[in-house]
């Protein structure tokens, strides 16, 4: 026992790799939320007054709404209005080059393993990197564009195709979906943009790190992915933030639209700075992200590995509305120290025969909870609806805890929903089968988390897959992982 | 190969072993049979090292080396297998990566280069052929969803990649049918070497019947009471252990 506590400790007393300041001058707004913040970051943004209309109605349904009460957690508190919320990079934001970028920028995504260079852009990954809420550079987009694909950010979609940015942005998340859903309709910084044209395949993985930088500057990202009638596109996402003493916010929202026979594929590996072995500090990570599948035979699938945040609380859905379309969520959520998670899906099965899949994994240390969150709704037309739930809980050490919150509707008879859950523990005697093998315990936890994530890390696309399961193992280092 | 002095051990404050002798040499096969509770199953825990048997008193040395100072993934490579009464299952590992990581670690510590793909699946298959071992159960997870038999199988399917100077099989026939029996042994048949040893601990003398044993010790009482050849298995399943009780007391036969 002596040695399996002794790994539970490495981990749980393991230090953020990731935590450094980068020192690159910033144009902060002054603090605090109000019409003229709003304004100020419209203004500064050039944008269209359609634009800064429906950010002042995302104001109004901020100031209505309530902080929920139904977490699995207490609420921290924030105060909105000690946050900055505009923060971008003073220097000239846009460069055609990466040899223009702020060599200390570039050192940082350097530091953080982010392989913003050419090699990774051969290896077929295009890199949109947003920086503290603007995007800096992107590469690739020439070769995009032949296809007629749009990858860009936020801001220059807005510039450049008004017209899809108009009829799309918040017609899956509404500007007054949630309290945070809101606060990012009103604020919302930057983010990316991808359009998918007809019967296009998206030949390359599209990919964005995000990374916040300034203190007490919340992030609010917004993106907007449109999958086109029979196209496809598979987008990562993957997060590093640097160490901080303040809690920062982070209200992202992510809306996806799949028309008629097309599919999205959306891939997180999220391992913001979790903050110390007391809790202290770390993100908040509170994220909105919401599919639909507009067209029959559409596919919305969601992977996420969340490593990181004090507390990660989201719980991305897909609301099936074509016949036949397919809904799926796959998910690892690591939690040690006093990291919270509650994160799960919603399927909203409306079309006919509509299918969707969900396959859960929450892996607890140290003093860690983990909450799995799901609804499954079936509606009155849904005929032939299936859903599969399987959510697994693993605990390492008795201070942790695993919690399974399953929310089944069903408006139609014909429908078949499976929910199937399982809590276990690592145990003593399979890292002592290992060590009999020869495999040190470190090794040995390592092997057991990945199998018992495997169902999910096999949903990423392979060089995610890699660097996620290094991330699973250097995480739970010590302790299960 | 292993000589073991005097060997107290305990779990929990209880004493279990109460200065056990044994040597095993190179090229032997001993058995160990004895009541329930005797502390068969303990000692093999202790040679391998699970963490909450204390020892102590007393001194195991194998090879040469102080065993008791190692921990179990040293003892490990260092070439002790002990075959699992129950093994345990890993979902989501896969047997052929669990073993692929074993040997790898095992070559590695005796400054091996790892085998490459093509070799180690063509070292895979002719141990598979060797034990028997079917094929589909290679690829699945450890021992997930394996039948009592398929897991036994799958400790002899081990034993034989990894190569190993001592096995202790641990009441490996326990749960066996007869077929399964058969196989077992016969694979534990074909891996005995002048080089290589073995200590079976079995409650009952049928598998002695498949692996001849070159002596036989009867464990009672936290130490062995009489030591002999196969022909002791014998008398111990016609007269039971009760009358070792008695003779108990002499104290006669330790090696």
């Amino acid at each position: 026992m002596g040695n399996d506590n002794e790994i539970i400790d490495n981990i749980a007393n393991k230090e953020y790799e990731f935590g450094f300041v980068t020192d690159i001058e910033m144009d902060v707004a002054p603090a605090g939320l109000n019409e003229d913040t709003i304004r100020y970051i419209s203004a500064k943004k050039n944008e269209p007054e359609w634009l800064l209309e429906w950010r002042l109605k995302g104001l109004q349904a901020f100031r209505k709404q309530q902080l929920p009460t139904w977490q699995n957690f207490e609420m921290p508190e924030i105060d909105f209005q000690k946050i900055s919320y505009y923060a971008a990079p003073k220097s000239k934001p846009k460069y055609d080059s990466l040899d223009q970028v702020d060599p200390e920028l570039l050192a940082t995504f350097e530091k953080l393993g982010i392989p913003l260079n050419e090699q990774k852009a051969l290896a077929g990954v295009a890199v949109d990197v947003v920086f503290d809420s603007v995007s800096v550079t992107t590469t690739y987009k020439e070769k995009l564009k032949e296809l007629g694909i749009i990858f860009c950010s936020f801001g220059e979609a807005v510039k450049e195709h008004p017209e899809l940015v108009k009829k799309y942005v918040g017609s899956v998340v509404p500007h007054s979906d949630n309290i945070f859903a809101a606060l990012n309709a009103a604020a919302f910084s930057d983010g990316s943009f991808v359009y998918i044209p007809k019967g296009v395949r998206c030949p390359m993985e599209l990919s964005t790190y995000f990374r916040i930088n300034t203190e007490n500057t919340g992030q609010f990202e917004r993106t907007l992915i449109i999958a086109d009638e029979g196209s496809y596109v598979s987008y990562l996402e993957g997060c590093t933030a640097p160490m901080r003493d303040e809690n920062q916010l982070h209200a992202a929202v992510v809306e996806l639209i799949a028309l008629g026979n097309a599919e999205i594929k959306y891939s997180t590996v999220q391992n913001w700075y979790p903050g110390d072995k007391d809790g202290k500090g770390g993100i908040y990570n509170f994220v909105t992200k919401r599919g639909i599948c507009k067209g029959e035979n559409s596919k919305i699938s969601w992977t996420q590995v969340e490593t990181g945040s004090s507390i990660t609380w989201k719980y991305p859905s897909v609301i099936l509305q074509g016949d036949n379309s397919t809904g799926e969520f796959y998910s690892v959520a690591v939690t040690r120290n006093k990291q919270i998670a509650d994160t799960g899906t919603k399927m909203y099965h409306i079309g006919r025969n509509t299918r969707s899949r969900i396959i859960s994994k929450g892996i607890s240390a140290g003093e860690g909870q983990n909450s799995y969150r799901g609804l499954v709704q079936v509606g009155p037309k849904a005929d032939s609806a299936r859903n599969f739930t399987q959510c697994d809980s693993l605990l390492i050490g008795d201070r942790c805890g695993a919690h399974t919150f399953p929310y089944i509707e069903s408006k139609n008879n014909t429908a078949t929903v499976e929910h199937e859950a399982t809590t276990s523990k690592i145990g003593e005697d399979q890292i002592f089968y290992l060590n009999q093998r020869g495999i040190d315990s470190e090794k040995a936890v390592a092997l057991i988390i990945n199998g018992y994530a495997k169902e999910v890390l096999n949903q990423l696309p392979m060089e995610f897959a890699v660097e996620a399961q290094k991330l699973l193992s250097i995480t739970l280092e010590g302790s299960v992982g | 190969m292993l000589i073991i002095k005097n060997l107290h051990a305990g779990i929990e404050g209880k004493q279990i072993l109460k200065g056990l002798n044994l040597t095993v040499n190179a090229g032997e096969v001993h058995a160990i049979m004895g009541p329930n509770g005797a502390g068969k199953s303990s000692l093999a825990s202790v040679l391998a090292g699970r963490e909450n048997y204390e020892v102590t008193e007393g001194e195991v040395s194998f090879q040469g080396k102080d065993l008791l100072d190692m921990n179990p993934e040293t003892r490990a490579r260092e070439g002790l297998f002990l075959a699992f009464q129950y093994p345990i299952e890993i979902p989501g590992v896969s047997n052929i990566n669990f073993l692929k990581t074993a040997l790898g670690e095992i070559r590695a510590y005796k400054n091996l280069p790892p085998l490459d793909a093509k070799e180690f699946l063509a070292l895979s298959r002719e141990k598979q052929k060797l034990v028997e071992f079917d094929a589909k159960l290679v690829n699945r997870s450890l021992n997930e969803g394996f039948s009592g038999g398929e897991k036994k199988r799958n400790e002899i399917f081990q034993l034989a990649m990894l190569e190993p100077s001592l096995s202790i099989l641990d009441e490996t026939d326990s749960g066996l049918d007869i077929d399964a029996l058969r196989i077992v042994s016969k694979g534990v048949n074909k891996l005995r070497s002048e080089k290589n040893a073995f200590i079976i601990i079995t409650h009952y003398q049928r598998l002695l019947e498949y692996i001849v044993p070159d002596f036989v010790h009867v464990l009672a009482n936290g130490r062995i009471v009489k030591s002999g050849t196969k022909e002791l298995a014998l008398e111990l399943e016609e007269k039971g252990y009760d009358w070792l009780k008695e003779e108990k007391e002499q104290e006669a036969t330790i090696i």
